[in-house]
């Protein structure tokens, strides 16, 4: 047998008996940036192929690259929210190698200086414990294009007979973290795998300077994995699971990769260092192309680019203009609102808290903005299939309606329909009251007139209240509720028919 | 001396995608191994002075995050040897044994 043979994976528990896991984890995120990072094409997702492509992304003979400020400005951001230094003074590499994706046979990045370096992030994991992960680095860089392999049976590129290329995410830019390897995780390394990837994730979304979208590809993880007997302090030799998508997949290609290790191990055979492709259906890893070794890359300064030194005080204006950390912020709120658990992990869900949070931020209870966006807006956002976030509706409305109803101009019943008005795309919460006339019916001498007529359309029920049966107003209640159209307060309604009766109405 | 054998000479024209003959191996090997002895000088120079990777005394040249326009499609893809689908079609990438 030899080591390509994928030998039967083995469980983590089974293979952590035998071998410690190392773990190193490359994440690239794209910046949402108007711009590419060198030039002026549009940074797009899903345009049509090849619209958003210049000389200067595709490589052509001449051209001259030109940094883009805003690009620099996330790097430094992501960098600080990830604890890292910035350098003083940091440059571009060209790192060599031929490949359709990337036009100029080159891909402007980083060598030995990148922009951010000496990091950590402290990651939450389900148990509500945390668990610190070094970051070696981060750099700047350009992404590639994107390939159609043709002719083969799986779109792959085994087996493909030509390839098709659009360049419009080449040079799109991009930057790279790089955790320094992760010991001592043992069975947890593939939720710890998950935790980073998921927590990097909700930090660079907290920052604004990425769409974080693994399924569109803005975010994508390369999981490095190898074992070595327990005991040893000597790394294995790794495998390098390529792009990988979903924060699931990261957690299933590492276990995955650690089972398919200790198979080969076991049996005698070696790992092959390799970079490796996850079959998101099987949840297997097979084995991708063959990889450069470091040297051949055969980095050298970039020519055509400058040094970047930030300077101390615009490093210091980003760090001061830092979010919160997102899971700082879930328990800062969960505090303030005084909710359980479970009742924030169903904002988080449900994609709810922000909503929630901008609705309290608005001027509303905690408790009132939290009943509204999980229970009639998710129902609402649930019959029309879509996310809650897509509603038409603004926490400053819902914040207005809540309001509306603590003032007493709408019953929660009119809130709704006023709600549904909003949603209908009939204006802010003022003009569906306005133009739906919603309003609470709350001027006494209308609701009086409607009490007496109610009271002397049915003279045997208001004989009953009158002998002490006060349950008997309920159904005059309800008469002068539907003569009102629902836009009467029950309860003073209620108090109305009472004092009308005794008054010898 | 360096010594650039025949196979790193192979090797490095391998990775430019470069078609040497048998002979250019060892015509090749000499003179790179030239070049390298005489770059080797640089790590004569004592360790306390900045490497030099642009001669031009300038930092942080940085354009605006402003959109510029792009080429047209058919003029990007004009210069392809051949496109499909509005996109740059290229041999197999993969060879046979891989």
């Amino acid at each position: 047998m030899t080591s390509t043979v994928d030998a039967a994976p083995y469980t983590v528990e089974e293979v952590c008996e035998r071998f410690d896991p190392v773990m190193g984890l490359e994440v690239h995120v794209e910046l949402n940036t108007a711009t590419k990072m060198f030039c002026g094409c549009r940074n797009e997702f899903g345009a049509e192929p090849n619209t958003h492509v210049c000389p200067v992304c595709l490589g052509l003979p001449g051209s001259l690259p030109r940094v883009n400020a805003r690009a620099v400005e996330g790097a430094v951001k992501i960098g600080l929210a990830l604890n890292c230094q910035v350098r003083e003074r940091s440059g571009f590499a060209r790192k060599n190698y031929f490949y359709p994706d990337m036009p100029k046979n080159f891909q402007i990045s980083q060598y030995d200086d990148p922009i951010v370096f000496d990091g950590h992030l402290d990651v939450p994991l389900d148990d509500g414990s945390t668990w610190r992960v070094e970051i070696e680095r981060a750099h700047m860089e350009e992404d590639t294009g994107k390939s159609l392999h043709m002719g083969g049976a799986t779109g792959r590129i085994h087996g493909a007979s030509y390839s098709l290329l659009d360049y419009n995410r080449a040079g799109v830019p991009l930057i790279e973290i790089v955790t320094r390897p992760i010991l001592g995780a043992g069975t947890r390394a593939p939720e710890i795998a998950r935790a980073y990837v998921s927590a990097l994730r909700d930090v660079i979304q907290g920052l604004g300077v990425s769409d974080v979208r693994m399924d569109q590809g803005s975010m994508r993880c390369d999981a490095n994995v190898s074992l070595m007997p327990k005991g040893a302090t000597e790394f294995g030799t790794r495998t390098e699971t390529k792009n990988v998508n979903s924060l699931r997949s990261v957690e299933r290609a590492v276990r995955y990769e650690m089972g398919r290790h200790a198979g080969v191990l076991l049996s005698g055979g070696t790992i092959t260092q390799e970079t490796r492709h996850f079959d998101e259906q099987s949840g297997t890893t097979s084995a991708g192309r063959p990889k450069e070794t470091f040297a051949d890359y055969r980095f050298f300064p970039e020519p055509d680019l400058v040094p970047i030194e930030p300077s101390a005080a615009w490093v210091e204006e980003l760090r001061a203009g830092l979010p919160e950390r997102p899971w700082e912020r879930r328990a800062r709120i969960q505090t303030e609102w005084g909710i359980s658990d479970e009742e924030l992990r169903d904002l988080v869900n449900a994609g709810a808290l922000d909503l929630v949070a901008d609705t309290v931020e608005a001027g509303a209870p905690a408790e009132s903005a939290r009943s509204w966006w999980v229970s009639y807006l998710t129902q609402q956002a649930n019959t029309a299939g879509v996310e809650l976030a897509e509603l038409a509706i603004t926490p400053a409305d819902v914040a207005r309606v809540i309001a509306l109803v603590a003032e007493g101009t709408l019953t929660n019943k009119l809130a709704r329909q006023v709600v549904d008005g909003v949603l209908a795309g009939e204006g802010a919460p003022d003009d569906v009251v306005a133009g739906r006339g919603l309003a609470v019916v709350s001027d006494d001498s209308a609701l009086t007139a409607a009490v007496d007529e109610a009271l002397a359309a049915q003279p045997a029920i208001a004989e009953k209240i009158r002998s002490g049966k006060t349950k008997a107003a309920g159904a005059i209640v309800g008469a002068v509720m539907k003569a009102t159209r629902g836009q009467a307060d029950a309860a003073r309604v209620q108090s109305l028919v009472l004092e009308r009766v005794a008054a010898g109405s | 001396m360096s010594d650039i054998t025949r196979s790193d000479v192979a090797h490095l024209a391998r990775l430019a995608r470069l078609a040497v003959t048998d002979d250019e191996l060892d015509v090749f090997s000499g003179q790179i191994d030239a070049i390298l002895d005489t770059l080797g000088r640089v790590s004569d120079i004592p360790d306390d002075v900045p490497p030099t990777s642009h001669v031009a005394p300038l930092t942080n040249v940085l354009r605006p995050d402003e959109p510029a326009p792009s080429l047209s499609r058919e003029a990007a893809l004009a210069g392809a040897p051949e496109a499909e689908e509005g996109r740059f079609r290229v041999p197999r990438i993969l060879g046979e044994s891989q």
